[in-house]
């Protein structure tokens, strides 16, 4: 069996069983491998992808429900303007250590900014709260997000 | 310890593939140390900083500069890196005087050049190197480079363009053809032993075209695609037989941290020795007990490791902080030779410390050589990273004291502890596969390792138990408690965090009862000019902030010979007793300041891993096995309680560079507590400071 999945603005086709987590197929089955997997629980944000522009983890969900729908990964995020400042800005602010998380967060940010180009600060903490960093690059990421929207 | 085993200048430094590459023992694991390095040689050599490479660690034919711990790895091979290339830089110029004339001291260097004033002579670092290797010993004396100009543009972050665009490959994105994607199922918990796997079981894995892996207890499941064998490995874990003896025992750990159970010693100069025990004081003004549970490393990523065995040699890929005694404890482990077993470092998420990740690499060593020939990917899961990772060990600190008007008169710390050196070191015992997880679960199993206690200065459970304040009688006692449930090892800081949380918890507390001012009290048993320096700092920065709720202060010295830090927390409290963190203001001396970025995202990244280990986590457990599997059970913080940051690192261009990683969580966890006390009067002396903590010490008040 094989479904239909728009990626990155690209028709993929995949065979992985029905049931595959959607991480699981990118990862192992179509080689994409930024979106990181930390818990498989949805409760790190890791894993985060954009689908049709709203962040959703894509550790537990099938893949067979994404089939007709527009996914972004982070290795798609630089194909827009906003993308690309997000990334910019979190090198500028160095919004990251070991950067396990930083893909997701770059994510986040993006789909954060293309709801709204001026979030306050309560906004940007509400829509980075799914995402767990344990080597404390908070504050950086914070900064990070302040500076992409300004720009 | 670096120049004496790799002494010559081309062990540090040297061109690859016509690349200038720096050679270290010391492996990146976020805390930058490859950044530094390639500054450190930028600095010396004026090559642009991305036309200098980091060679990546592997056992056959890396430097063994032993692990990459405890904040050293700039002041170790930082140091050796900073007299090769200083030494190099002198020989780069005879070497140009040699070829094109002119006195050696006369080339001058500059954009990774040398050229010969007022004449047309100039050649690049790296042509020069290219004409000769520079064979020459490292002199340790050699100047440094005196920067003209200390704003020049700093390196960004090896590697952070990658990242955020998803391209930096970690040890789990590892792929190679024909790779086999593994999982384990462990038991439900660490007593307990497989009985038996059921038939029915086996013939799953058949249908679904899966191996499975047993040698004894140590079980796991193979097969090329990652989702099948997740599924099964889980379902296996379901339907296998245990035996579970009488459970996990379900002990009161904090009521087991007594003298009765423990090795003992007396503590002078930061050092355990053989003295008789001091005198417990007698009728103390001052008697407190605090306490830390057991905690997590929780790295993002649960552990991994590729192995192959191929040839008769085992080839592994390991994000281990040590893979040298890593590979001597697997060659023990599995009666291999030396040359049979071969390392490379990969890049895995944060550790913070001995986590999973050397377990994880012998675990994989196990299935490839069951498999020979096949590619071995091993993943833990989120639940058995949470589970079996070697804890930071449960700790109290019994602080005891006797002052008067204002005085310290005597200072008596107790602290108790299981070890925190759960590496796989190898010693007496087979003490190397002892520490290796799955040795225990074999069918020829190696027995749980018998911790013995560390007798360096400054080592694991005394670490910082020695004040950094002159008290005129001191009495120090540290104790190694046998019988505890959890296997543990370290964890950033080691027993810094607890004995800082301690010695500046009780500061705070007679300078409450005293009504002395926290920065006076502190400063009145402090000599040391930069110490000093910091407290002032820290006092200037806070005076006019706006108030909070409240404010707590803490000052420590790492090691009481690194970093120092004095940092103040305000913070706000709920009316359900939340603590909310608004602002943070650190004040560090860190000598000279290589990548003065990275030191400043150390000290934050300590403030908040620490905040996040005062506020949230403890490890939970009963009879059945740990509970506290999965972000939920084992809370963490999260962007909604960060604090606004201002950090200063006092300039000190002439001091001796001394690593930051681990300088700033003791004393956040003592800032918090004074804060909170400072809000509400309630004194916290157990962490984590949790809602459902903070109402229950104020009704027991």
């Amino acid at each position: 069996m094989t479904i239909k999945l728009r990626i990155n603005g690209e028709e993929r086709q995949v065979t992985s069983e029905a049931d595959t987590p959607l991480v699981y197929v990118l990862r192992d089955e179509l080689k994409l491998k930024g979106t990181k997997l930390g818990c498989g629980l949805e409760q790190c944000g890791a894993c985060a992808v954009m689908v049709d522009g709203e962040v959703v983890l894509s550790c537990v969900s099938p893949v067979e429900i994404f089939a007709g729908q527009e996914i972004t990964t982070i290795e798609g995020i630089s194909a827009t303007e906003t993308g690309r400042r997000v990334q910019d800005a979190f090198v500028e602010e160095t919004a990251a250590q070991c950067g396990f998380c930083t893909a997701g967060m770059v994510v986040a940010t993006t789909a954060l900014l293309g709801r709204n180009p001026n979030p306050d600060r309560d906004e940007t903490v509400a829509a980075l709260t799914p995402h767990i960093c344990r080597c404390g690059s908070h504050p950086r990421v914070l900064s990070a997000v302040q500076k992409a929207k300004l720009a | 310890m670096s120049l004496a085993s790799y002494p010559l200048v081309s062990d540090w430094i040297s061109l690859n593939d016509g690349r200038l590459t720096v050679r270290t023992g010391k492996v990146d694991i976020g805390q930058r140390i490859t950044t530094a390095l390639v500054q450190i040689a930028h600095e010396e050599l004026t090559v642009p900083f991305d036309e200098i490479e980091v060679e990546t660690l592997r056992t056959d034919c890396g430097l063994n500069e032993g692990m990459t711990s405890g904040s050293n790895s700039l002041e170790q091979s930082g140091h050796a890196l900073r007299c090769a290339t200083a030494t190099l830089r002198v020989w780069l110029a005879s070497r140009a005087a040699s070829l094109h004339g002119g006195k050696a001291e006369d080339w001058q260097i500059s954009g990774g050049d040398l050229h010969l004033p007022a004449t047309n002579h100039k050649i690049s670092v790296v042509d020069l190197m290219g004409t000769a290797v520079c064979d020459v010993k490292v002199d340790p004396d050699a100047q440094p480079r005196v920067l003209e100009d200390t704003s020049a543009p700093k390196p960004a972050m090896r590697g952070l363009r990658d990242m955020v665009q998803g391209q930096f490959a970690y040890i789990y994105d590892l792929d190679v053809p024909g790779l086999q994607h593994a999982r384990l199922v462990r038991p439900p918990h660490a007593y307990a032993s497989l009985v038996e796997i059921p038939k029915t079981a086996r013939q799953k894995l058949d249908v679904a075209g899966l191996k499975l892996i047993q040698d004894g207890s140590f079980i796991a499941v193979l097969g090329p695609q990652e989702w099948p064998v997740v599924k099964v490995a889980e379902r296996l874990a379901a339907l296998c037989v245990w035996d579970e003896g009488g459970g996990l025992p379900e002990t009161d750990v904090f009521a087991h941290l007594v003298a009765k159970n423990a090795q003992s010693f007396r503590v002078i100069d930061g050092k355990p020795t053989e003295e008789p025990l001091p005198d417990a004081v007698d009728a103390p003004d001052f008697s407190a007990c605090f306490e830390r549970p057991y905690q997590l490393h929780g790295s993002m990523a649960p552990s991994a490791a590729m192995a192959i065995w191929q040839d008769d040699v085992l080839t592994i890929h390991s994000q281990s902080q040590g893979i040298y005694i890593l590979r001597d404890s697997i060659v023990d482990s599995l009666g291999l030779d030396p040359e049979q077993v071969d390392i490379t470092h990969v890049h895995g998420a944060g550790c913070y410390g001995h986590t999973g990740a050397d377990d994880a690499s012998f675990d994989a060593a196990l299935i490839a050589m069951a498999r020979p020939s096949e590619p071995i990917l091993l993943k833990w899961t989120r639940a058995q990273e949470h589970a079996w990772e070697p804890f930071a060990p449960a700790m109290a600190v019994n602080v005891a004291a006797k002052t008067a008007s204002g005085q310290i008169n005597v200072y008596a710390a107790d602290v108790f502890s299981d070890t925190h050196g759960g590496r796989p070191r190898m010693g007496a015992n087979r003490a190397g596969p002892a520490r290796l997880l799955s040795n225990r679960y074999r069918a020829d199993p190696v027995g749980a390792y018998v911790p013995v206690p560390a007798m360096g200065k400054q080592a694991g459970i005394h670490r910082n138990l020695e004040p950094v304040y002159n008290f005129p009688d001191t009495r120090l006692t540290k104790n190694l408690v046998k019988g505890l449930p959890h296997r543990t090892s370290a964890l950033r800081c080691l027993g810094g965090a607890a004995n800082i949380f301690a010695l500046e918890s009780f500061m705070d507390e007679l300078a409450e009862r005293e009504g002395i001012d926290a920065f006076a009290l502190r400063r009145g048993y402090l000599t040391d000019a930069r110490c000093l320096a910091v407290l002032d700092e820290l006092e200037r920065q806070v005076l006019d902030l706006p108030e909070n709720d409240g404010r707590g202060i803490a000052y420590a010295q790492y090691k009481n010979s690194m970093t120092r830090v004095g940092i103040c927390v305000d913070i706000d409290v709920s009316d359900l007793a939340e603590i909310l963190l608004k602002r943070v203001t650190i004040v560090a001396d860190a000598g000279r300041v290589i990548d003065v970025d990275g030191v400043t995202a150390q000290l934050e990244g300590g403030v908040v891993q620490a905040a996040s280990w005062a506020l949230y986590e403890q490890v939970q457990w009963d009879r059945d096995g740990i509970i506290s599997r999965d972000w939920d059970s084992y809370p963490v913080i999260r962007f909604d309680n960060i604090p606004k940051f201002n950090v200063t690192v006092l300039h000190q261009p002439s001091e001796k560079s001394v690593g930051a990683g681990e300088a700033s969580p003791g004393p956040t966890i003592a800032a918090i507590a004074n804060a909170i006390f400072d809000a509400t009067g309630i004194r916290m002396r157990r962490m984590p400071f949790t809602t459902e903590a903070i109402r229950e010490t104020a009704l027991n008040a």
